[in-house]
């Protein structure tokens, strides 16, 4: 009997682990399956300008206010640290680069994960849902070109401009509290940001934001594009895209700060 | 025991009402699908002669829209093969795959419009995008289907599908089934949560479309109604099986005990036996 239970957990674990790549192996090959479509035609130009819109320029707003608040915060709470070591001076480094390196592209991919990836994971899983996507096939069109590629393409392309603007929002805050909470003055700050800060900064975290633009998208359109039916298959595939595309963005954040940094 | 009744759909067709050439336009030869441990086709031997209008009747969860999927190339079979105007489609992907959905128009049982495009983009959408058609020489084409079948077009052209009501969407996704002019097209269900003054409309419309295009229609319904009204030939599918096909004339006659408890609508007879199955099937189809 004990050999049994022990069999059968082993069992268990097993197939559990199987899932696992099974699922893993399914993810690549769509990814894979988009990738392509990416360079091949036909182009859905007009559909992608739309898509950069809705990915990009009203995620603004949520991005902005994120940095924004981000960067006024990091310097309240590192003047607070640092003068016990008499290290206040620090601050405009500590902002600088922990916005550019880390806190703009991994909040705004988080905060874009669940604007943009829940929204696009129900409209897709509707699509499916309510046999629109069947009806694209019936007309013709290939429904990784015409749902996937635009938004993949998107993701990708808007969220490094979207970080881009963060930084300088999120330095702007940090530069605000300092200026005029903390009575820093204007040309030190300054002089200390731009000294700190390196192209090198920017650009590792517009590459990490281009990453988890990809991320956020594949995550949407893979389970929107897989949903079960009914309601309860489009909640499921809206909560599944924003927590596997979250808990993505954290695993690569850590890799590529390693590639870069390391 | 069904298997008795068992026919090969379409091979008395020569005997069709309708006298049609003898090339058959879809043909499906032992076709199989599961999911898991569900088997849901089971064999599928089916024709359709060009210019015919088949309708496959069957209750729900027998299998009847996976056979369409199955054509369609939305599913792929297990087993079998499936021509269509000689060619066979059964694993066909890629260009291929596309060109022959230029041959296919499909009126879906929900209308499946889109919702982000306006009713008549909705119409053109295959011209636009399938055919690579202008714009403007699309809209004037969609404009004419959208009249042709009942709606004003003026009036509902630039409207969303939410702004419709389910008879309107209906409308609309036939004259979007119709506005490639298909040399097939394929009916889910037409006249499912319609009133019956509003089903009677849409047969119509079907009939009127189908001839007018000279089309091949293959049709899956639970509707006995509109059953009659569109079809040449009728094919039941019963637990992943066609179990009878014949001239609609002949459907009142068919001497098959599970045809005659499905057209009558009765609760008792053969098919009540096997229920556990169909809900199983239900699950997947």
């Amino acid at each position: 009997m004990p050999f049994t239970l022990v069999l059968n957990i082993f069992a268990a674990v097993g197939q559990s682990f199987l899932s696992f790549f099974a699922a893993v192996g399914r993810l690549f090959v769509f990814a894979a399956k988009a990738v392509g479509h990416i360079f091949a035609p036909p182009f859905f130009g007009r559909i992608t300008l739309k898509q950069f819109m809705d990915i990009g320029y009203y995620s603004l707003p949520v991005v902005g206010m994120t940095t924004l608040f981000t960067g006024m915060v990091l310097a309240l709470q590192s003047y607070t640290g640092f003068t016990r070591f008499n290290a206040e001076g620090a601050i405009a480094s500590v902002v600088v680069l922990s916005i550019t390196r880390e806190l703009a592209p991994v909040l705004a991919g988080l905060m874009v994960a669940g604007r943009v990836g829940a929204s696009i994971a129900a409209e897709i899983a509707t699509m499916r849902v309510t046999e629109q996507i069947d009806a694209l096939v019936t007309l013709s069109v290939n429904p990784f070109k015409y749902l996937i590629v635009p938004r993949i393409v998107a993701g990708t392309l808007m969220l490094p401009i979207l970080v881009l603007i963060g930084d300088i929002i999120g330095i702007m805050g940090g530069y605000i509290v300092s200026v005029h909470a903390l009575d820093f003055s204007v040309g030190s700050y300054l002089k200390q940001t731009f000294d700190v800060l390196q192209a090198a900064d920017v650009i590792s975290g517009l590459v990490k934001a281009a990453v988890f633009g990809f991320i956020v998208t594949l995550m949407g359109c893979y389970h929107g594009f897989n949903s079960g039916r009914g309601a309860q298959g489009v909640g499921a595939a809206t909560t599944n895209a924003v927590v596997s595309a979250s808990i993505l963005i954290l695993i690569f954040n850590y890799v590529l700060t390693q590639v870069f940094f390391s | 025991m069904i298997n008795d009744n068992k026919v090969a759909a379409g091979e008395n067709a020569g005997t069709g009402s309708s006298g049609h050439t003898a090339t058959p336009m879809i043909r499906m030869s032992n076709v199989k699908k599961s999911f898991g441990d569900k088997h849901i086709l089971r064999g599928i031997d089916l024709e359709v002669k060009k210019g015919e209008s088949l309708v496959v009747i069957g209750g729900s969860g027998t299998g009847k829209s996976v056979l369409l999927k199955n054509i369609l190339g939305i599913l792929e079979p297990d087993e079998g093969t499936i021509e269509v105007d000689g060619h066979v489609t059964t694993h066909m992907r890629g260009r291929a795959r596309v060109e022959l959905m230029h041959k296919f128009g499909m009126l879906f049982q929900g209308a499946a419009l889109f919702d982000s495009l306006p009713v008549w983009e909705n119409v053109a959408f295959g011209l636009i995008h399938g055919e690579k058609m202008s714009k403007g020489q699309a809209r004037e084409i969609a404009v004419e289907k959208i009249n042709a079948v009942g709606l004003s077009a003026q009036r509902v052209a630039d409207l969303y599908p939410a702004e419709l009501s389910g008879g309107m969407q209906k409308r609309v996704g036939l004259a979007r089934a119709i506005a490639t002019s298909p040399e097939i097209i394929f009916f889910d269900e037409p006249t499912t949560g319609l009133d019956p003054i509003m089903a009677d409309v849409i047969n119509d419309l079907i009939v009127e479309s189908v001839k007018g295009l000279g089309a091949t229609a293959l049709s899956i319904t639970h509707d006995m109604a509109s059953a009659r009204k569109i079809a040449d030939k009728i094919a039941m599918i019963y637990e992943g099986e066609i179990i009878w096909c014949g001239d609609i004339k002949d459907l009142d006659n068919s001497g098959n005990p599970y045809v005659e408890q499905f057209i009558h609508g009765r609760a008792e007879g053969p098919i009540s036996k096997h229920s556990d199955f169909a809900k199983s099937a239900k699950s997947k189809a």
